[in-house]
């Protein structure tokens, strides 16, 4: 554990998610001001003393609104993650083990949903759902599914040719049982893996919809959203409505990403060691 | 081959590796010779260090995470260890030759069995194409292989293992070497192949005077084939002599323990087969005196208080053992 | 040692596809081609052969690995290949199974008592730590390190802990698939007293399936030699070792060096012929046509048939070999 802090980046992206996790849980007692509170006396001020990232069009505080962001950009992402390594986790296995029939549907499914970019795919859910942070989830959940499913049928391809899985079948073990026993627990390091990688991906995804305009409602600050507003006033941009909001962005998923390959490193070697000896 | 010429001559090599922060020594004080001709056995059960001190021969430790810590290893004359790593290029393939336990992995699955041979030649013997190939079907003749010109451009997952094997003693023999390192070279094989390619590399030394150091954990093969043996435990060289005398004669319980608790086709089943009791130490926790003083079936006092010296002495012309066990009997 | 028969295979046969490449369509590789074999209590079969004898597929046939094509698997007078589901569970406890990689047939993310318990939590037993422990002491290890995991043992007491669970259940008959053949020289033959010990203690019958003649003869009461699919020779272990009639049987026990120089000086080597025709693609009549030393003219085109025949008490040979000689 002592080692996983020698690392400089490890060390400085437990930091950041430390920091997001305390601003998530506790925004209201961070946050200088009311996020949704409008300051007609001062619209559009550039960073100052009392707003020290500055105010937006309707004078309503940036930083507040980046700390409130923060819980709403944990929480879609990982209920996203969640879902989708929860069911590309259950098909992956028993698409793998179970072969045949399902097993080649499965991989036509996952050819298909892979060959469109996941922010499409969103969109086109969106459109037909409509808007609404559950609706936000599951549009973001459902192009991670088709990756995990992949990557979980693969491993359990390896893993039931092993010789103890077989002594299990040949004891007579339920085939349930023998997934859950044997299969699944070699599979949670590459479930981990892909599940860290994915959390980077579905913070932006989730922004790119709110920029779009397609995120959850228009009022609860999202940083996506802040930064659209930016982009509609083109006339008179105002810079640090959309850079603090877009610095918050970048470092979280910078954070997400090296936690991710830092979990990879120590998870692969490990992987391989025990099985190999 | 009675000769006394030591064509190789490998004194007190030590190779360590590196495991978690740890040096720990593979090979520990191992000397040993060949002369022209002679098929010499090293044998040894998993983790004695066999195989390391070939590829220390070679050259080919790698370091990181391991290390040659000292010793010479003479090649006629000429310590190996004070070669460059160019001078060693020249001296692996053309002095030296090697093949492995898995002919299944040894070959380059995208390059035909031609174009593998005559690389080998074109670099090491300055020859032309044609000349190489040529030279390739001969070689491919000479290890056995049958329609040797159609073999050629054939990709190797279309050949069996004792054809790959036979291939890789092409290559290793295609210059002429004068030593050949077969390191456990049918362990990978159906027993009726490896007798195929253990008599080939006998009559292939008999024919081209090639000396030979033979690698494996199985008793049979060196009765059968090996001039001299060398055994080796956990790192140690204890016991080396003739054939005969180690079989005949072992004078350390290690080689004699081995001996008896291989199961043989000419001995009573009904008797309980003799074993050594314990297993082989683990190096890097291990301190000092004998290596073998935990399974020794009757160490003396020294021996059980880690004070004795580990060393070889000649106890009979020709046979070395180990000293602090030739008196545990 | 009771003369009851615990497991009959009557004219087993396992055949399998391999789809080649687009081009060759597929291959019907007959990896168990007509097998017949008995057992009788606290006996040991030993089944001999090389690289695509089917062996291995005959282990697997019986553990219901792999599914038969067409004959019965009789154990204790039921035939296997036509139980289901839960009859065919409760059957399964009769059989146990040691494999050959001590390193991979132990889940390493189980704790040993947990993998020792396996086949008894199956049979729906619950109370189990007593029975473990038991069965620690049975194979030589100690019972107190049944909260540890495989990673922590060495080759030879992984291959102890499969051999208590595969006893756990009191089983009949246990399928030994080269449960040696991955050890060490010394290792090895701990694990063949322990074998040996065990056998005796609960009277179990083991069909035990190696590559070494050796180790074969020194657990086996009767020998079958395998060759592409077929048995070819079978005989008690001291007949096929004094008196091998097949030129199969013959070469493989002239292959095997012996740890003694002398008698290896005296040995006259019989060269054979080739490599092991693939399995997808047997030579037709005799399949150790190709490899023959002395095929008669008949067999070399393929024209004579084979079948086991009785050519002294309790000693089988292949019918078409008898004659080269």
């Amino acid at each position: 554990m002592t080692n996983l802090l020698k690392n400089p980046l490890t060390f400085f992206s437990i930091l950041i998610l430390s920091i997001l996790l305390i601003l998530a849980i506790f925004p209201s007692q961070i946050a200088p001001m009311d996020p949704q509170k409008a300051n007609y006396d001062a619209l559009r001020s550039p960073p100052s003393r009392d707003h020290i990232m500055g105010t937006d069009y309707v004078g309503r505080d940036i930083a507040s609104r980046v700390i409130y962001g923060v819980r709403t950009t944990l929480i879609i992402a990982f209920a996203a993650v969640i879902l989708s390594k929860t069911i590309g986790f259950a098909w992956g296995l028993a698409s793998g083990y179970f072969g045949g029939w399902f097993d080649l549907v499965t991989e036509r499914i996952v050819e298909i949903m892979l060959s469109i970019p996941g922010l499409i795919l969103a969109l086109l859910l969106l459109a037909g759902l409509g808007s609404g942070k559950i609706t936000v989830i599951i549009a973001i959940a459902v192009g991670g599914i088709a990756g995990t499913v992949r990557i979980i049928r693969s491993s359990v391809l390896s893993i039931k040719n092993m010789p103890y899985v077989e002594a299990a079948k040949a004891m007579g073990v339920h085939p349930i049982i023998i997934i859950s026993r044997h299969i699944a627990p070699q599979c949670i390091a590459p479930l981990l893996v892909i599940a860290s990688a994915s959390l980077g991906g579905a913070i932006f995804t989730e922004a790119t919809l709110s920029f779009l305009g397609l995120g959850i409602t228009p009022n609860e600050p999202t940083w996506g959203s802040m930064m659209a507003v930016v982009a509609e006033n083109y006339l008179r941009p105002l810079w640090w409505i959309a850079v603090f909001p877009g610095i918050a962005l970048t470092v979280t998923i910078m954070a997400f990403n090296l936690i991710g390959d830092e979990l990879r490193d120590r998870l692969d070697p490990k992987l391989k060691g025990e099985i190999k000896d | 081959m009675k000769n006394n010429y030591k064509l190789l001559d490998v004194k007190n090599l030590r190779t360590a590796f590196n495991v978690e922060g740890k040096d720990v020594t593979v090979v520990n004080d191992i000397s040993f010779n060949l002369s022209p001709g002679e098929i010499v056995g090293l044998v040894g059960e998993s983790g004695c260090g066999k195989s390391v001190t070939a590829l220390s021969l070679m050259g080919l430790v790698p370091d990181p995470p391991g290390k040659i810590l000292g010793g010479e290893i003479f090649l006629e004359g000429k310590d190996l260890l004070k070669f460059s790593e160019s001078d060693m290029e020249k001296v692996r393939g053309k002095e030296i030759g090697m093949i492995f336990q898995e002919p299944m992995t040894s070959l380059n699955p995208v390059l035909t069995i031609g174009k593998q041979i005559t690389e080998i030649l074109e670099l090491h013997q300055d020859m032309s194409k044609e000349e190489a190939i040529n030279e390739a079907i001969d070689l491919l003749k000479l290890v056995g292989l049958t329609d040797p010109e159609l073999r050629i451009n054939d990709y190797p997952h279309k050949l069996s293992g004792g054809q790959r094997q036979r291939i890789m003693i092409a290559i290793a023999l295609s210059c002429k070497p004068k030593i050949l390192i077969a390191d456990e070279p049918t362990t990978a094989l159906d027993v009726t192949i490896q007798a195929q390619i253990l008599e080939l590399i006998q009559k292939l030394s008999n024919e081209l005077g090639t000396s030979v150091i033979l690698i494996t954990h199985n008793l049979g093969i060196l009765a059968r084939y090996a001039h001299k043996i060398n055994v080796m435990y956990a790192g140690h060289l204890i016991e080396s002599g003739t054939t005969d005398e180690i079989f005949y004669n072992p004078k350390h319980p290690y080689t004699a323990g081995l001996l008896n608790s291989v199961p043989r086709l000419d001995l009573d089943p009904n008797i309980e087969l003799p074993t050594i009791k314990g297993e082989v130490p683990n190096l890097a926790e291990f301190n000092e005196g004998c290596i073998f003083k935990t399974r020794c079936p009757n160490p003396t006092n020294d021996c059980k208080d880690g004070k004795s010296e580990m060393g070889l002495i000649e106890v009979e012309p020709g046979h070395l053992v180990d000293k602090c066990c030739v008196n545990c009997k | 040692m009771s003369n009851k028969k615990i497991l009959e295979i009557k004219d087993l046969k396992v055949f399998y596809e391999s789809s080649r490449s687009f081009f060759t369509g597929k291959n019907i590789v007959k990896a168990v081609n007509g097998l017949n074999i008995d057992i009788n209590q606290g006996e040991t079969f030993g089944l001999v052969g090389e690289s695509g004898s089917g062996k291995s597929t005959v282990a697997r046939a019986i553990l219901n690995l792999v599914k038969s094509n067409s004959g019965e698997i009789n154990l204790e007078e039921e035939n296997l290949l036509k139980l289901k589901g839960s009859k065919l569970r409760s059957k399964q406890k009769q059989i146990g199974a040691i494999f050959q990689d001590p390193y991979s047939s132990l889940n390493p993310r189980m704790k040993i008592k947990d993998i020792i318990a396996e086949p008894l939590r199956v049979q729906g037993k619950k109370d189990v730590e007593e029975d473990v422990k038991n069965l620690l002491k049975m194979v030589g290890l100690d019972n107190r390190m049944d909260n540890r995991f495989p990673h922590e043992f060495s080759g030879g007491q992984r291959q102890r802990i499969g051999i208590a669970r595969a006893i756990s259940t009191n089983p009949k008959l246990i399928i030994c698939d080269e449960p040696v053949s991955a050890l060490d020289v010394s290792v090895q033959a701990q694990i063949l007293n322990l074998l040996k010990d065990l056998q005796k203690k609960l009277n179990i019958s083991y069909l035990f399936i190696a590559h070494d003649l050796s180790v074969v003869k020194y657990l086996s009461l009767k020998i079958g030699v395998m060759y592409l699919g077929k048995i070819v020779e079978m005989a008690d272990s001291e007949t096929i070792f004094s008196n091998p009639m097949h030129p199969y049987t013959k070469i493989l026990i002239n292959s095997i060096p012996v740890p003694d120089p002398k008698i290896e000086r005296k040995k006259k080597f019989i060269p054979i012929k080739g490599d092991i025709p693939s399995a997808s693609n047997p030579p037709a009549g005799c399949v150790f046509r190709t490899r023959c030393p002395n095929p008669t003219s008949d067999c070399k085109d393929g024209k004579s048939e084979m079948g086991l025949i009785e050519v002294e008490p309790d000693h089988w040979v292949d019918k078409c070999c008898v004659n080269c000689k």
